[in-house]
């Protein structure tokens, strides 16, 4: 499940920030390592809630640092 | 020509347009006397009076990274690519000028409509949450000179002249400022437009400002002829580098002309309309002959801003023979790339550099029976073909709805 949610992410991150899907692992800082700017985020929320059919409030997007910090959201509220 | 430490020079060139994806093939087309006018094939222009359109010969996204494209309008995506061929030409880039000494100037005359337009599609149809959290950015007036002063580093100072259709022509005259006040080392300076949808049609044709020569695309724009029924709007991009000549000289650059003075007035007289005598236009181009230190004698060839509009041509054509006579050798070059709006200033700028560099006037197309005004009847007016002549000084006129008139002096080395 949770390797389903990460391909679906990395597909996500590829098409709104260019970034590389092998290099969307769970580790990884949103803006430390994968050059991802605050706007960029708010498309990403959009597209996840598109995708996973789980809304990101505002306050939480704040608190999604890592791709594993999104995985984890989006299993929690699917 | 004397030459002075605050003399400016031409670096560097680059353009997208209608004719070509770089100013190299745009030139070449536009000697060859090929149009960039086509007929829009969509089936919103049905009900449309006028159909016509001068398209980019490139399109833009192919040029660009695909996730840079996608964050920037189209009047930035091609202001970048125009700015971006500029600035390699200049070498500037590679001469290790402070950035802090890097200036921007990038005019538009209406900025992003695409994304305001698109944007507010999205808006209607699934409500603001979908509305792009880029729609600000891309739709900003000032976006496309901010787009193009990330491109090359710029921290001196980014700035927007919006004076409608003379907002690239602006630019060039900001930029020729900043330098004379020793406010920056390079400027790159330009005008983009891409506004080719049915909002902005559906407005210029209510002015009735445009051709509805439909049938005929390539032979709608014609400039000072007597069939002439308005302007084909077209969409791209000019950039040019400008920097002092000393400095330039020391760092060893190419320099394609010198920019030797400019001019700016406003008519004064209606917001649309312009001066049907050409005064505040005449104006403009007395005072930029004056700040070249040259006298109307010494202009050898007009671009003029002639945009194939009744009023327009008529009243530039008592501007250009009141502010330099009878023996200037005219064209309008918008006959064959359309009417770029705040680009056309910076494109024609760059065909004047690029006449006074090869010396050689491009021909107006479609000026098959000159109109019997006595002002366009008395000048001398490029016609089937390119002339060679020898040129030293030249005149590139600009106009923008407001009563905005600018002019640029140009001269060899």
């Amino acid at each position: 499940m949770s390797e389903d949610i990460q391909t679906g992410l990395a597909e996500i991150l590829e098409e709104v920030a260019g970034v590389a899907p092998a290099d969307a692992t769970p580790e990884k800082s949103f803006t430390e390592d994968l050059d991802v700017d605050s706007l960029s985020m708010v498309e990403i929320a959009t597209a996840v809630e598109d995708k996973f059919g789980v809304a990101i409030p505002d306050d939480e997007l704040g608190n999604i640092k890592t791709v594993g910090d999104a995985i984890s959201f989006i299993q929690k509220n699917q | 020509m004397s030459t002075s430490v605050d003399d400016v020079v031409v670096t560097g060139l680059g353009a997208t347009t209608p004719l070509g994806g770089d100013v190299a093939s745009t030139w070449d087309a536009l000697l060859a006397g090929r149009s960039g006018v086509s007929r829009i094939t969509d089936d919103w222009v049905k009900e449309f009076p006028a159909q016509l359109v001068a398209r980019l010969a490139e399109d833009p996204v192919a040029r660009l990274d695909r996730v840079r494209a996608r964050r920037l309008d189209r009047s930035q995506q091609v202001a970048v690519i125009a700015a971006e061929e500029a600035w390699q030409d200049s070498g500037a880039g590679d001469a290790g000028v402070d950035p802090l000494r890097i200036a921007v100037v990038f005019g538009t005359g209406i900025g992003g409509a695409l994304t305001l337009l698109g944007q507010d599609d999205v808006l209607e149809e699934k409500g603001p949450k979908r509305v792009s959290p880029f729609t600000i950015p891309m739709l900003m007036p000032n976006g496309p000179a901010a787009a193009v002063g990330l491109a090359v580093g710029a921290k001196g100072g980014v700035h927007a002249p919006v004076s409608a259709c003379a907002s690239g022509a602006e630019a060039i005259r900001w930029g020729l400022d900043l330098l004379r006040f020793d406010r920056a080392d390079v400027v790159l300076v330009g005008g983009t437009e891409a506004c080719v949808h049915p909002l902005p049609m559906a407005g210029f044709a209510a002015m009735r400002a445009m051709s509805t020569r439909n049938d005929e695309p390539e032979r709608a724009s014609r400039p000072f002829d007597k069939a002439r029924d308005g302007f084909v709007l077209g969409e791209g991009a000019a950039a040019i580098v400008l920097e002092r000549a000393d400095a330039a000289k020391a760092r060893g650059a190419r320099v394609h002309a010198r920019l030797a003075g400019a001019g700016g007035t406003a008519d004064g007289y209606d917001l649309v309309a312009p001066h049907p005598e050409g005064e505040g236009a005449g104006r403009a181009i007395a005072a930029a002959i004056r700040d070249a230190g040259l006298t109307p004698a010494d202009i050898a060839h007009v671009n003029a801003h002639a945009t194939s509009t009744p009023v327009g041509d008529t009243a530039e054509a008592a501007a250009i023979r009141g502010a330099i006579g009878e023996h200037v050798v005219v064209t309008a070059t918008k006959s064959q790339t359309g009417h770029l709006l705040g680009a056309a200033g910076a494109l024609e700028s760059v065909f004047t550099i690029l006449a006074l560099r090869e010396q050689i006037v491009p021909a107006t197309a479609n000026l098959d029976d000159p109109d019997d005004d006595a002002a366009v009847q008395a000048l001398d007016i490029v016609r089937r073909e390119p002339r060679r002549m020898t040129l030293s000084a030249a005149v590139n006129d600009s106009f923008g709805f407001g009563g905005h008139n600018i002019a640029l002096v140009f001269t060899t080395v």
